[in-house]
């Protein structure tokens, strides 16, 4: 019998008794990192790398969470857990499950580019891998972290010389701290938007270097005379929050701005193509690192990757059902913009039901 | 070539005009002369012959990026832009190469006209071994033949204008008409030696702006003039000394393809320059401009067409006469002056168009309403004392187009869009009634925002009947108002008639398909009988249930493509 089957509630550890990112209430759940499509709020008991427990607590409340340091293994039931950095963001990890000498790594979301915001991914030797395939295309190869930010940086400074408010759209948890990480320089004030100003501490007490931050408003944007740079979630694009600001540029930072089409349809001036996934040499190249022979694909581009994997590298590979798609060109500006979308608003406020 | 990838990626990326502006001013002021003409060449939109067949390029990228083929399909799938999924999959390159943007359609892409296919390759190869990606992007948009950016003729101009200190109306008049992108062409451009000009070169077209107020707000009425809106192809009739010239609107030398205006040609008065519509004219009246259409694509022109569709040159204005350039006298003096030289020319295919008399804008309005009966697509509004400009702008002209013909079709077929629009269901076949079967009459991708065409292609995936290739075929539940200019007999279309321009006007969300228009209605719109189209009817309708041809269906009408806009090149 495998390691772990599929099954209504997501990926299920019948040895261990216990599923990793369940997609609804289980009693035991093994969390791979705090995006709300891994992340549930209602389970009775979750297990999680130790520096996801504070992103996690943040996420759904004040909830019975154990933390493991990475690498460190727990027994769970008649199995060996372990947690792995996946690269992904802060707290992200690989799920390692062990039985008798056969070993399962369940990837989560990961990327192999560094990160300054959180630990390297580590490809985990296994039989069994599971991995996402949200960029799984050979189209998507990253360029440089630093040539995007150079880029970015003329943006904003181009911008200021015109008065202009650059305004950044990346995810609250993990995209906006990286941006925020890899500033080349300052041209202006930083100014961030609520959901992610409640995020920052977290990162602040990770020891993440961040700089200094404040809240954005009318107020503070305006007073900046179109110098300041303000990052907010997606999910502001097109709205009255982003009106109040006056003239504006407005940029994307995701890996879909890879294709000059999705930036056009989104429609922001610029996209800056940074992703917290791996990309296609990324995701091929941490597969051959595992050593797995099967190897389940889910999140994304599930089929097509599958099919290479079988086809081109003889592995034994299939795409797997997982509730959530992942993060898709479209809908990038929803997965994990803050926990309200996980958590009802009273369990976030810190009242448990 | 890593200077103009540059700048082909600064203007993608913005929408802003000023922006765009500022790019261009910039490369044109460091460009090396070879570059900035081959520059401007592909920018004021003439493109390079197709060199290289797509499959093949499919299949070299392919094997150099180590994919399968069916992979490199499914990214094409995913991104809607073959030159930009190559682009993309292709290996970082070796060694980094910055040749000039000349030097690398001079001796990399034209010799693959003459390459063979084994050299073809390995030409490609080696320019993938060296280029970066969005020079790779260039690369390939300009071997494939469809190089095209999103930045308006008259703007690239005015940039260069900008950058060499030249009045940017002197420049669109050097830059109208044929030339070879070298050195000194574009050294000539910028001296302005004007004794160099071609003699051969037509003037820029002055174009109007679509009248959106009533036309009273443009003041007193006596201060217009108007003429029809004719149903043609603009077009400029030239003779300097020995030199004719017959100039469509997009600038493309057509003297060949109308003969039987080479006698207008010839008796025009040397350094005489008209501008005017070439229309099909028989028996003294306009045909529909289906007729005009057929001669388009024609290289021959047959003694069977001759009489079929005849031309005729109507002439609006003139803009050069005894060799000086009259643009800048007002209206009035001009029409007098053109009255004058067609009397005297007394060709019977030179003609005047007529002006519109009207004492008062509810005079006017009624004229208006007749344009259809005249055939014609509705009103010129031209200002007496002005001048005759360059390019679009508002005030001096406008044309009132018409109202649009507008019917009730049912959504049959949809195919997915390109560029902007990839993965995106965005080009739809549009049906009506046909005793109790729905059959293709249009095909239309423009009018619906965005939310629209995400609901609608929510909507078409979860209501496929069927697949062909590409296309879909939907169940027919969806309604729309569509909007059109004309309606043509045309036996290559299933219901025996083809609409022009047409688009979707708005998603009747409350009409049921039942109640949708049908054939009858189209017909009757027209002013056709259905005896004219039926036997056409019966066969095609044959056809198409031996599922024969498909093409008339989703592919839509020939006069679609004139209605495109230039959006992201389609593949
Ligand atoms: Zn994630
Ligand atoms: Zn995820």
């Amino acid at each position: 019998m495998p390691l772990v089957e599929t099954t209504e509630r997501g990926l299920y550890c019948r040895a261990g008794d216990f599923y990793v990112d369940p997609w609804s209430p289980v009693d035991r759940a093994l969390i791979t990192h705090s995006h709300s499509d891994h992340l549930r709020w209602g389970s009775k008991r979750y297990l999680t790398a130790a520096p996801n427990v504070p992103v996690l607590r943040a996420r759904v409340g004040p909830v019975d969470v154990e933390g493991l340091p990475y690498g460190e293994s727990q027994t769970v039931g008649g199995v060996q857990v372990s947690f792995h950095p996946a690269g992904h963001v802060l707290g992200s990890a690989q799920v390692r499950i062990e039985r008798g000498g056969e070993v399962c790594v369940v990837s989560g979301d990961y990327k192999t580019q560094p990160d300054p915001t959180c630990a390297s991914f580590e490809a985990v030797r296994c039989h069994h891998f599971i991995t996402e395939a949200t960029f799984a295309l050979p189209i998507y190869r990253w360029p440089r972290t630093a040539d995007v930010m150079q880029d970015f940086d003329t943006w904003w400074q181009a911008n200021a010389a015109e008065g202009r408010t650059s305004v950044v759209c990346a995810y609250a948890l993990g995209k906006a701290q990286r941006v925020l990480a890899e500033l080349a320089a300052e041209h202006g004030p930083i100014l961030v938007h609520g959901a992610l100003q409640r995020i920052l501490p977290l990162y602040e007490a990770a020891g993440v270097r961040l700089p200094t931050t404040a809240h954005a408003s009318a107020l503070s944007v305006r007073a900046a005379g179109g110098k300041a740079l303000v990052i907010a979630p997606p999910s502001v694009l097109g709205s009255a929050w982003l009106r109040k600001f006056g003239p504006v540029s407005t940029a994307l930072c995701s890996g879909w701005m890879r294709v000059r089409g999705t930036r056009r349809r989104r429609g922001v001036d610029r996209g800056f193509i940074l992703s917290d996934h791996a990309d296609w040499p990324g995701l091929c190249e941490s597969v051959a690192a595992t050593g797995a022979e099967e190897v389940w694909v889910t999140h994304g581009y599930t089929e097509p990757f599958a099919r290479y994997l079988s086809e081109e590298r003889r592995l034994n590979a299939v795409p797997i059902e997982t509730r959530f798609t992942g993060e898709t060109a479209d809908e990038a500006a929803t997965e994990a913009e803050d926990a309200t979308d996980v958590v009802p608003a009273e369990v976030a406020a810190g009242e448990v039901p | 070539m890593r200077r103009f990838a540059q700048l082909f990626r600064d203007l993608d990326r913005t929408t802003r005009t000023s922006e765009k502006t500022a790019h261009l001013v910039r490369y044109f002021g460091e460009a090396a002369p070879a570059d900035a003409a081959w520059a401007l060449y592909l920018l004021t939109g003439r493109k390079l012959k197709r060199l290289i067949k797509t499959r093949a390029l499919r299949e070299w990228a392919a094997e150099t990026a180590g994919v399968p083929l069916w992979l490199l399909e499914r990214s094409y799938e995913a991104v809607g832009d073959l030159g930009e999924t190559l682009a993309w999959i292709l290996p970082p390159p070796e060694s980094a190469v910055d040749q000039s943007l000349a030097a690398v359609i001079e001796q990399r892409i034209q010799p693959l006209a003459e390459a063979s296919p084994a050299q073809q390759a390995r030409i490609v190869r080696e320019a993938w071994r060296v280029f970066g990606e969005y020079e790779r992007l260039v690369f390939h948009k300009l071997i494939a033949g469809e190089f095209r950016v999103g930045v308006a003729q008259t703007l690239v101009v005015r940039a260069l204008a900008e950058a060499v200190g030249v009045p940017a109306p002197t420049m669109a008049h050097r830059l109208a008409g044929d030339w070879q992108p070298t050195a000194e062409m574009y050294e000539r451009l910028v001296a302005g030696d004007a004794a160099a000009d071609d003699p051969a070169r037509p003037y820029p077209f002055f174009l109007a702006y679509a009248l959106e107020e009533p036309c009273r707000t443009l003041g007193e009425p006596h201060e217009w003039q108007a003429e029809w809106k004719w149903d043609g192809i603009r077009g400029q009739a030239l003779r300097r000394g020995e030199t004719t010239a017959l100039w469509s609107r997009g600038e493309e030398l057509v003297t060949e393809r109308f003969p039987e205006l080479q006698p207008v040609l010839d008796a025009l008065p040397s350094g005489t320059v008209l501008d005017g519509e070439i229309l099909a004219w028989r028996d003294d009246r306009p045909l529909p401009f289906a007729a005009l259409q057929k001669r388009i694509g024609r290289k021959t022109v047959t003694p069977r067409i001759l009489k079929e569709a005849p031309t005729a040159f109507q002439s609006y204005d003139v803009l050069e006469y005894e060799g000086i350039d009259q643009r800048e006298r007002p209206l009035v003096e001009r029409r007098a002056l053109l009255e004058q030289i067609v009397a005297q020319v007394a060709q019977p295919r030179l003609r005047l168009s007529p002006i519109v008399p009207f004492g008062s804008w509810d005079e006017l309005e009624q004229q208006y309403a007749r344009a259809r009966a005249e055939q014609v697509e509705g009103l010129m509004l031209k200002q007496r004392d002005a001048p005759y400009g360059v390019g679009r702008r508002r005030g001096p002209w406008w044309k009132w187009k018409a109202e649009p013909y507008s019917i009730d079709a049912v959504l049959l077929y949809a195919q997915s869009g390109h560029g902007k629009r990839a993965g995106l269901y965005t080009d739809y076949t549009f049906g009506v009634w046909d005793m109790r079967r729905l059959v293709p009459v249009a095909k239309a991708y423009s009018g619906l925002t965005d939310e629209e065409i995400r609901e609608v292609d929510a909507f078409i995936r979860a209501h496929t009947l069927d697949k062909f290739g590409p296309v879909r075929e939907v169940e027919p539940r969806l309604v729309f108002e569509l909007h059109f200019e004309g309606i043509q007999v045309s036996s290559r279309h299933k219901a025996g008639i083809a609409v022009r321009f047409p688009r979707m006007h708005r998603w009747r969300r409350d009409k049921p398909p039942a109640e949708a228009d049908s054939l009858e209605t189209l017909v009757s719109l027209a002013g056709l009988h259905r005896e004219q189209l039926h036997p056409r009817i019966s066969r095609q309708a044959m056809l198409f249930d031996l599922g024969g041809d498909l093409d008339d269906g989703p592919t839509g009408t020939a006069a679609d493509s004139l209605d495109q806009e230039a959006e992201a090149p389609r593949s």
